[in-house]
């Protein structure tokens, strides 16, 4: 890959994710929040960013990278976003408690809450799977096996959360982030499917 | 025998008639739906309408310097009479104030017509909606929780109207 391409994509996933924060920082509702609720917020959009890169380090789309260190990182990656999910989630405990609970038991009037809950229990439940891999002896096919689904309900619950909650984010640039971690998501499951068809072929051919 | 005739007019002239008398009947159920038997059902509280309540707010002319209008009615359950002096408490996040902030809450009485009015600080969005918190809390009618979401930011009003039964 040539130098200008490669500085082209980090170039853009840069912009992907630094713009929606960008703007969310000029907001003009900051002026009425609490900085704990900010904060709270802004944990949230950077934890949106995180899943864009997930899939994009696994896919190999990012250049530098071998894929051991993307692997590694990928890994990294995944503990801050729970660590952002964390968070995110006592950041709005502490601005109001009794809207927090009722997200948490699913009884909240907000049509977004739900899917955030079930985001967070499946970013959860990876964190953990991914920390006790070893000492369960996973092996990778039962580990894909469960990491695949769970990440595909990350996915889709974190970008309808998002696209739900009004003025947190700025619109078009929250719809952009929405719809890249999506496209780059749905890309790389894919790519891995196809690669794994391909090679089990090869496999019976022979 | 009259041949049936086929034209653009008969067409159009039947077909508006089946229109008609669907809007008709329509319209005429949402008539006369509120004068079943049962009569004017009572306002449920809504999910989260409690959050941040403080009871016992005070009775104010206006919360902080005001700018943004909360109103509605209270009727009785059954026949919708409307009741005056009732006190309907109302708080939410603003440009002046958290949610559970005392500044945020204040409270007002319906007037005759079972009609209230409380001028209040304007509301931002906050956890996602902007939305404000009403409450009918004195005892003598079952207690009810409102949380009204505003159709967008920008709006500088927002209505809520109770229908209350005895407690």
């Amino acid at each position: 890959m040539q130098g200008q391409q490669r500085f082209l994509i980090w170039a853009a996933l840069a912009v992907a994710i630094g713009m929606p924060i960008a703007l969310a920082a000029t907001s003009e509702q900051l002026a009425w929040r609490g900085p704990v609720y900010i904060l709270a917020g802004f944990a949230g959009i950077i934890a949106l960013g995180l899943v864009l890169v997930q899939p994009l380090l696994i896919g190999g789309v990012l250049p530098g990278l071998s894929a051991y260190r993307s692997r590694r990182i990928h890994q990294w990656i995944g503990g801050a976003l729970a660590f952002a999910i964390v968070i995110h989630v006592a950041g709005l405990w502490f601005t109001s408690p009794p809207d927090m609970i009722d997200a948490l038991t699913f009884s909240s009037p907000t049509p977004f809450s739900p899917f955030g809950v079930i985001a967070m229990w499946a970013i959860f439940a990876v964190a953990l799977l991914a920390a006790l891999r070893r000492r369960l002896g996973l092996r990778l096919r039962t580990w894909r096996f469960i990491h695949i689904p769970l990440a595909i309900v990350i996915v889709a619950c974190s970008v309808v959360h998002c696209l739900l909650i009004e003025r947190t984010m700025e619109t078009v640039s929250k719809a952009a982030l929405c719809v890249l971690v999506v496209v780059a998501t749905v890309k790389v499951m894919v790519d891995l499917w196809r690669r794994r068809a391909l090679r089990g072929e090869s496999i019976a051919q022979q | 025998m009259t041949p049936l005739a086929l034209n653009r007019r008969n067409l159009l002239i039947a077909g508006g008639s089946v229109l008609a008398s669907g809007v008709l009947a329509a319209g005429t159920s949402g008539l006369l739906l509120p004068a079943r038997a049962e009569g004017l059902t009572p306002t449920e509280s809504m999910t989260g309408g409690a959050n941040n309540y403080r009871k016992g707010a005070p009775i104010v002319e206006r919360i902080g310097k005001g700018g943004f209008w909360m109103s509605g009615t209270v009727r009785r359950a059954g026949d919708g009479a409307p009741l005056a002096g009732q006190r309907i408490q109302i708080w939410a996040h603003t440009v002046e104030g958290q949610e559970h902030e005392p500044q945020s809450h204040g409270a007002t009485l319906t007037d005759k017509d079972g009609a209230f009015r409380l001028e209040m600080p304007q509301i931002i969005p906050i956890f996602g909606q902007p939305h404000g918190h009403l409450a009918y809390d004195s005892g003598e009618f079952k207690t009810v929780f409102l949380r009204p979401i505003m159709r967008s930011a920008k709006d500088t009003s927002l209505k809520a109207h109770f229908v209350l039964q005895p407690a």
